[in-house]
Parts: C-alpha cells; structure tokens; sequence
C-alpha cells in the first residue's frame, strides 16, 4: 500500500512537471534573469512592469544585489544581464567569458540623507565637512565646522551615526570616489571602491537598506540614490560642487554634471565632481552589462528590444522616478551600439 | 538552630523554584513579543492581493507575494521529493546495518551534517548545481533545503525503526515474506506515523529557511514557469522587505511572516498531536 | 489526474503479475532483497557523500586564499576588498563574542526552564510549556531577524541601552554611541533563538537521571532542590555541557536573524553597543557579490572555518549528551 501511493504521488508530479514544461514552450514566453544594482532599480522593476504589460510573454525578472553582485553573477554566467553603476574594473572583466557591453540606461545622483526626527532648513555640506563625518572626525551634530556651514539651522547636540553599504555597490564606488578626489585624507586612509574599509558607521544592504536604517535612526547619515531617499521622505544635504555653489541632489543638477562631461567610446565615463555650475558633485550614469556575444541569440534580441523600448518610450518615467534622462548626444551614441552590434535585427 | 537550618534550606528550595518559573517566563516573553507583533502587524495586510498579485514596482503600495508562496510551495516540495525517500532508505540502512563500519561512518556523517550552518549548506550548492547549470533555480534551492532535512530524516527514521518490535519483523519473515517487503509493509508501516512525524519537522524547519536559498532559489518578481528559474520564497521576500524602507513592504513582510508562522506552528502542532494521537491509540 | 491513476494502477496490477510469476521462479527473493540492500546503502552512502562533498568543495574553493594569505588570514584585523588585504579576525571575533554573549544570557534561563520543566513542574503544566518552548524553536530565523529590526533595536536603543550606560558606563563594554543595532542586539537574539535548544536537550538529560536516585536524596529528607542538585546535577553535568555547546553550536551558524539586527560592521571594539560582523553574515552580504577570486577564496574559507569549527562543536556535544544517555541506561535497575 506504501509502495503504491508513492509511486501514485510520484507520477502526479511528474505530471505537473511536465505540464509546466510544455505550456512554457506553448506560450513562448520569454524570461530574462538579471541581477546587480539597486541604484536604479526603482526605474527598472517601473520599466520591466511597464513592458510586461505591452508585452505580457516577456518577463524580465532584476533582483537589486548591488553592482558587484550584478558584475559577478554576469561573469558566473548565472544572469542574463547585469546592472551596474561603476564601470567594469578590468581586473572583473579579465575573468568573463568574452567583451562587455556597458549601456548606459540613466543617471542618478547620490544623495547624502540624514534623520534629524524632521528638523526644518537644508543642511549644507563642503567636501571637507562630508569627509570629516565619513571619516569619523566630526562625530556630533553640533560640531563648530558643521554649524559654521550652517548658521540657519539649529543642529542638536546628538551622537553622528553613519550608515554604509555592506554590498559591493556603484553608489560606494562613487561617493568613496568623490571623497577621495576632495580629502586626501580618505584617499590615503580609505581609497575608492565598491567596498571600501569604513572608518566608522553601521552597515546595510542595498540602498534599501541604507535608506531603512537611516530613517529608523535618529542622528543618522548615508549615501542613497535620490529616489530612494525622495520615497520615503528622507531629507537630503546640498553639496558644495566644484564651481563652489551649493547643490540639492535633482535630475537636472545630475543632468548638468552629464553635459559638462564628454561620453567616450565603450561609455565608461565619472561624472565625479563635474565642473558644471549646476552639476550635483556626485551623480553617475547607471549601466545595463551585457556579453557582445549573447549565448542564446532570442534573450539577446529580446533584451535589446526591451533596451531600445526603455531608451525611447521608457524615458519619461525616469524624470518621474528622479532619475535623469539620458542626454540627446549619448542616446544616439547608445543607439548605433545598439544597431552596430547587431542585437537588433528584430526591432 | 536546627530548625532555623531547616527554614534556611526551605527558603532556598524556594528560591530556586521561584527562579525556575521566573526562567520559565523570561524565555516565554520574547515568544509572546513575536507572536503578537507577527499577528497584529501582519493580519491586516491578508488581504486577496496579497495571496493573488505579483510584487509592485519598488515605492508604489499594493500588489502582492503570489510568487513567494507559490515559490516556497514548490521549493518545499522539491525538497521533499529528494529528501524524504533517500532520507527514510538511509534510516532504514542505519536500523538494519548501522552497527556495520560503514553504518557508524553513515551515523556519524548523519549527525555531523545535521550540524552544519545552513548558510555553507548555500554555498555548496551554489559551487556544485548552480554554477555548473547557469541559473538561480527552485531546482537548486530544493537541493539546498533537501541537504539540511536529509540528515534529520534519516536519523529519526532509523531511531522509529528501532522501536519497532523485533517480533513483528520476524514473523513476517517467518512467514516466508522477503525481507525487502517485510521492511517496507511491516516495519516501515508500523512506524510510519512517527516517521511521518520527522518528517514533518523536518520540513517545518526547512520551510522557514532563507540562507541556503540566497544563492540558489535567488528571487523573482513572477512566478517561474519552470523549476528551471530563479523562484521567489517567503523568507527571501520577507528578508529582501524588512530591509527596504517602505511602510508598505514592511506591512507585507509581517504578512508574509504570518503566513510563514502559522505554516511552520501548524506543521509542529499537527506533529504533536499525530504523537499523541499515535500513544493514545495503543 | 484520472488517467495517470489508472496508468498507475495498469503498472501496479502488471506488477503483481510478474512478481507472482518470479516468486514461482523462486529467484525473487534474491534479487529483490539484494537490490533493496543496496538502495538502503547507497542512501546511506548518499549522506556521507553530502557531507564529504561539501568539505572538498569549500576547501578546493579556498585554496586560492590559504596560497595567498597563508596563516595570517585568521589573525589579520583588516578586511579591506578595495585593496586585497583580507583578514578574517572580526568576523571570528563578531562570531565568538555574539555567541558567548548569548550563552551567558541564556545558559542560566535554559537550566531553569530545563529543571524546572523535569524536576518541578506539575505534570499538566510539563507538556505545555515543553511545547511552547519546542515552538520557539521552530519560529523561522528571519521572523526573528524581522522582530529583532522592528521591535527589538528600537527598544535596546531607547531604553535598555541608555540604562545600561548611565549605570555601567565606566565599563567599556557599555560605552560608546547607542545605536540599537549591533553586538549587543545580536547577542540577544541568539541568545532567544539559543534557549529552547539548550532548554530541551537539556531537559531530556535530566529526565536521563534514574528516578531513584532522586528518590533516594528525597528519602533521606532532602528539598526538592537538594535532590536535584546532590543526585541529578553531579550525574547530568556533562551532557548539560553537550546541551549547552549544541546551543552554541546553533549560535554560530545562525545567520539570517544576526545579519539583520548586529551592524555589519568589520572591526575590533570592546563595546557591546558598537556594530560587529559574523561570519556568517559576511557570506551572507558579500558572497554573492565579491568579484576578485581572491575576496571569492577568502570568503570560502571564512566558510570553510565556520563549517570545521561547528562540526567539532556539534560532535563534542552530542558524545557528551551520548555519555549521560548510556551512563543512564548501565544504571537504571
């Protein structure tokens, strides 16, 4: 009796199994896996169910892991694509099994939001100030150097607790750029990189996580992109760009630092500490990472459709989600990779 | 004074007891905490999109976890198929040849395995079925879920089948019934109710799992088609969501804790019960 | 559905017909018995693989790291991927003291509960409690880590924190900035997800304990207490001691809850209230991500470290809990 149920129960699944196999090819339907940043990943899961519904057999499935993930998980074949902020180091791309693609899909600025339980007035940052609370040298709120910025602004007497990302992240790569292009302290103690040894503060996962914790404790500061912290309300510090003007973080300041900065071929380019007048110091293009070769030719075309859709009809939905469109001049640059790489023969 | 002795060991006998119940409620107070956090946060968000709906772009309330428990039901079948019939046969070797070498190799490795940190259970199975796939899958992470329950099935089968009457098997074989099938009609029947039992805690324990299944069921926004794709589960989600700072997924991820509380009490309280009602029964 | 019921059925009815047909043949029991054999062992072969498998498989993965880094890797205080230099110190530390931190917290509950729940309470009571704290045991790691986020920082941060620096706060441990996440809030949750493991083997070792010596310490006009503590707790000390290293066996691999509520911070501090790391959340966070083979290497060894030093945890308790469980089957009369 045993005996027989299991093997009854054993070919009921197979059954199942097998139905879930063959409606799948009845179908068509098209499954794309990608994982990396979390920087845009408000824009993307907006574009990815936008697109499911214009196209419903097309599911693109991104986990925001955080760039280094996304790198990784691209080179271990795991993914169709990846995502990414910070442009592939060539020591990552040695190990991949043939040349990247950088797309770059739109900017974002990082913004430095901070919890002070809702105190009026925009908090005003130099580059030394910012370096000296990411170094662990201005360690309350009231400190003379921060309050001498901001005489407006009534700071408390209260403990600084920073918060950093715990992933290999784009948005570490950059603000740990931007430090050490202004403080040669960070630069000596520190250095760049999708993870770097923080002098002090609280970890966190993704810019989801930095922007929860800084919003579940008082005194907090972190780094997060602008659409994270204009979600849930976080307020965010002006920054003090090289033109010596200070900025708030907004689409149109991270657009001004992309137009002051020539693209170059391949599209890997910083947006770091942009001269623009109006630039936000630290904003950066966000990339979609991709083989030149795709390994199955129907993912490749789909995702390059999907990718053309994003950089045209898809567009409008990044200023809504703070992010900046691309400009004029890099969207056709991005378009003839497009067509040169031959990923489009469908569209 | 020997009275005054006596008093003197009374109160510490006292004492002492009045510290066990106090030890007693001092570890029942967290469970209360989260029972009635889990309930009253997480009752409110059970609502039909929350069972039906997939997952919302990031920031826009509503939408639901329709993917993560169709994604933990399939995971924990999967990792049923594969644990359970090895798990019961490797009980059933221990039982019957455990005091062989090779069957004290299999004990120890038994218990050795059960010892081992989900998390390195996730890496495994990362190095060994992901990489060599080339995908996340519900496949992988039911690999990753059968690891952990293999070794406890396996040795609460075989400690079931030891109590199982030596009698019973050997009238069976006296009456001319080949060995496999006595095991399997007569012994493994007999105690199919305690095994069933292991079984059950097994999976309860296995259900509510999140390391192993970051690197291998990894996540989806829809539900996958095939056992072939990345599979979103309900721990995952829950811990993808308590970490993002939106009120709205935090709701969800109480709810979604609910759900997964009351699957994993329900496995636990039906395995009690199935005990009780086993002893009482005879 | 109703067709694969009846296919089944066909197949079960042939089968009958060709088992009777080889049972006439008289070779069934032979074969039939020789291959159940070796199904069982090769189930059995199958758990001793699995585990041999994912010994070599982290230490293969590793090698890149013991070739590179050498010894130093376990001692090095920095972790630092942007400039390859990988030490693994804070992360055993965060590990060591989240663990021993839980044990201190829970080690004197779980004696309570456990000889409170074999020595003392009324027997309609034992069964309840026995269950509820068996459910502790079974809420999800990650319900916990979501509880320990939402409520219990919050808390640790607005009233047990500050408490513990206004009265102690000459002490090291209880210095520093208090954010509620960190070394102290992941103490306390192992120590809540420890305490029902400990309790609960530590109750079945003191049921161990022959009745009759009870009752002999009881006869001779013992308290309850004296009794347990001259005649059970001498016999049941060292499986007490299994039951304690299993809970902390479960402390260091525990993953998800930690990860959630301790900080994730690499570093040395001597305060409770600072934020540290464990070994397995550094997996946790950075193993899916880490992009250099180096940072991929050292992380599988931190891995392989984790796994080597539970497995000697796990097998020195359960010989100790094993001890008291024979000790007490050669006593009973």
């Amino acid at each position: 009796m045993f005996g027989r149920r299991a093997v009854f129960l054993l070919g009921l699944l197979a059954c199942a199994c097998g139905r879930e196999a063959s409606s799948n090819d009845d179908e068509r339907t098209l499954s794309l896996n990608g994982a990396g940043a979390t920087f845009p990943f408000p824009l993307y899961s907006k574009w990815i169910a936008e697109y499911h519904r214009l196209y419903p057999n097309v599911r693109i499935n991104y986990q925001s892991i955080g760039s280094g993930g996304g790198i990784r998980q691209l080179v271990a074949e795991t993914v169709d694509f990846g995502a990414t902020d910070a442009p592939v180091g060539d020591e990552g791309a040695k190990s991949a099994r043939g040349p990247l693609l950088h797309l770059p899909t739109a900017i974002g600025s990082i913004a430095i939001g901070y919890q002070l339980d809702g105190m009026p007035g925009e908090l005003r940052l130099t580059p030394g100030v910012l370096a000296g609370i990411f170094l662990g040298e201005i360690r309350r709120w009231n400190d003379p150097e921060l309050a001498a910025e901001n005489p407006q602004l009534a700071l408390p007497d209260r403990n600084i607790t920073v918060v950093f990302r715990t992933d290999g992240s784009g948005s570490t790569a950059a603000l740990s750029e931007y430090l050490s292009s202004v403080s040669p302290t960070w630069k000596k103690q520190v250095g760049s990189g999708k993870s770097v040894r923080w002098p002090v503060g609280l970890g966190a996962k993704g810019n989801e996580g930095v922007a929860g914790l800084i919003q579940g404790t008082p005194g907090a500061i972190g780094y997060l992109e602008l659409a994270y912290a204009k979600q849930t309300g976080l307020s965010r510090a002006l920054l003090r760009n090289r033109a010596g003007k200070f900025v708030a973080p907004s689409p149109s300041a991270a657009l001004a630092a992309a137009e002051s900065v020539e693209m170059p071929e391949g599209f890997r380019v910083s947006l770091i500490d942009a001269p623009g007048a109006g630039a936000y110091p630290i904003a950066s293009y966000t990339y979609l990472l991709v083989y030149e070769a795709p390994r199955d030719a129907e993912k490749g075309r789909a995702l390059a459709r999907f990718l053309w859709w994003a950089l045209h009809d898809g567009q409008r939905y990044a200023e809504q989600l703070d992010y900046a469109p691309l400009p004029a001049t890099v969207m056709r640059q991005v378009e003839s990779e497009l067509q040169t790489q031959k990923l489009l023969d469908g569209v | 004074m020997r009275l005054e002795r006596y008093a003197w060991r009374r109160l510490v006998d006292r004492a002492v007891r009045a510290g066990c119940v106090l030890s007693m409620g001092l570890a029942l107070l967290p469970l209360c905490s989260v029972l009635y956090y889990v309930f009253s946060r997480g009752v409110g968000g059970l609502d039909l999109a929350f069972f039906s709906e997939l997952p919302k772009p990031v920031g826009e309330p509503g939408g639901g976890m329709a993917p993560a428990i169709t994604g933990t039901l399939k995971l924990v079948g999967l990792s049923c198929l594969f644990a359970i019939p090895p798990g019961v046969l490797a009980g059933v070797y221990l039982s019957e040849r455990g005091e062989t070498r090779f069957g004290r190799v299999a004990r120890f490795a038994a218990d050795v395995l059960s010892g081992v940190p989900s998390i390195t259970v996730g890496l495994f199975v990362y190095a060994v079925v992901v990489t060599t796939m080339k995908h996340f899958s519900a496949f992988a992470g039911g690999i990753a879920l059968a690891v952990l329950m293999l070794p406890t099935i396996a040795r609460s089968t075989e400690e079931l089948l030891k109590l199982v009457p030596e009698a019973l098997r050997e009238a069976a074989l006296g009456l001319g019934v080949p060995h496999w099938r006595a095991t399997i009609r007569v012994v493994l029947r007999t105690a199919a109710p305690g095994i069933a039992v292991g079984v059950m805690l097994a999976v309860a324990r296995a259900a509510g799992e999140t390391a192993p299944l970051l690197f291998t069921a990894f996540n989806n926004r829809f539900a996958a088609e095939s056992l072939f794709e990345p599979t979103a589960s309900l721990p995952v989600s829950i811990y993808t969501y308590a970490l993002s700072p939106y009120e709205d997924w935090h709701r969800q991820a109480w709810s979604a804790a609910l759900v997964l509380l009351l699957v994993v009490l329900l496995l636990n309280v039906s395995a009690r019960l199935l005990v009780r009602h086993r002893v009482g029964g005879r | 559905m109703a067709s694969s019921g009846r296919t089944v059925g066909g197949a079960a009815s042939l089968l009958r017909a060709r088992s009777k047909l080889l049972a006439r043949l008289g070779s069934e029991r032979n074969w039939a018995d020789f291959l159940f054999r070796r199904v069982t062992w090769l189930c059995a072969l199958l758990v001793v693989t699995t585990l041999g498998s994912i010994a070599l498989t982290m230490a293969i993965a590793s090698l890149p790291a013991f070739r590179e880094l050498g010894a130093g890797f376990v001692f090095g205080t920095v972790w630092d991927p942007a400039r390859r230099i990988f030490g693994a110190l804070p992360f055993v530390y965060g590990t060591v003291v989240s663990s021993l931190l839980a044990l201190l917290l829970s080690v004197p509950v779980s004696l309570g509960i456990a000889i409170y729940l074999s020595e003392l309470a009324p027997d309609w009571l034992r069964n309840v409690l026995g269950f509820l704290v068996e459910l502790l045991a079974a809420v999800p790691s990650v319900v916990y880590g979501l509880w320990g986020i939402f409520v219990l920082s919050p808390w640790l941060r607005d009233s047990i924190q500050p408490l513990l620096s206004d009265w102690f706060g000459f002490l090291p441990a209880f210095s520093g900035p208090a954010h509620g996440f960190g070394m102290l809030a992941g103490g306390v949750v192992l120590a809540i997800m420890i305490t029902p493991t400990i309790a609960s083997v530590g109750r079945e070792v003191l049921r161990a304990v022959p009745l009759s010596l009870r009752e002999a310490a009881l006869a001779l006009g013992a308290t309850r207490w004296e009794s347990v503590r001259i005649a059970v707790l001498p016999l049941a000390r060292s499986g007490l001691i299994g039951a304690t290293l299993l809970g902390l066996g479960r402390a260091l691999g525990e993953t998800m809850a930690i990860t959630l509520v301790i900080g994730n911070r690499a570093e040395i501090s001597a305060s409770l209230f600072a934020p540290g790391y464990t070994m397995a959340s550094v997996l946790a966070n950075e193993f899916s991500e880490a992009t250099g083979e180096l940072h991929l290497a050292a992380l599988a060894e931190i891995g392989l470290l984790l796994f080597v030093v539970t497995v000697l945890l796990n097998l020195l308790a359960r010989v100790l809990v094993f001890r008291v469980a024979a000790g007490s089957a050669r006593g009973r009369p």
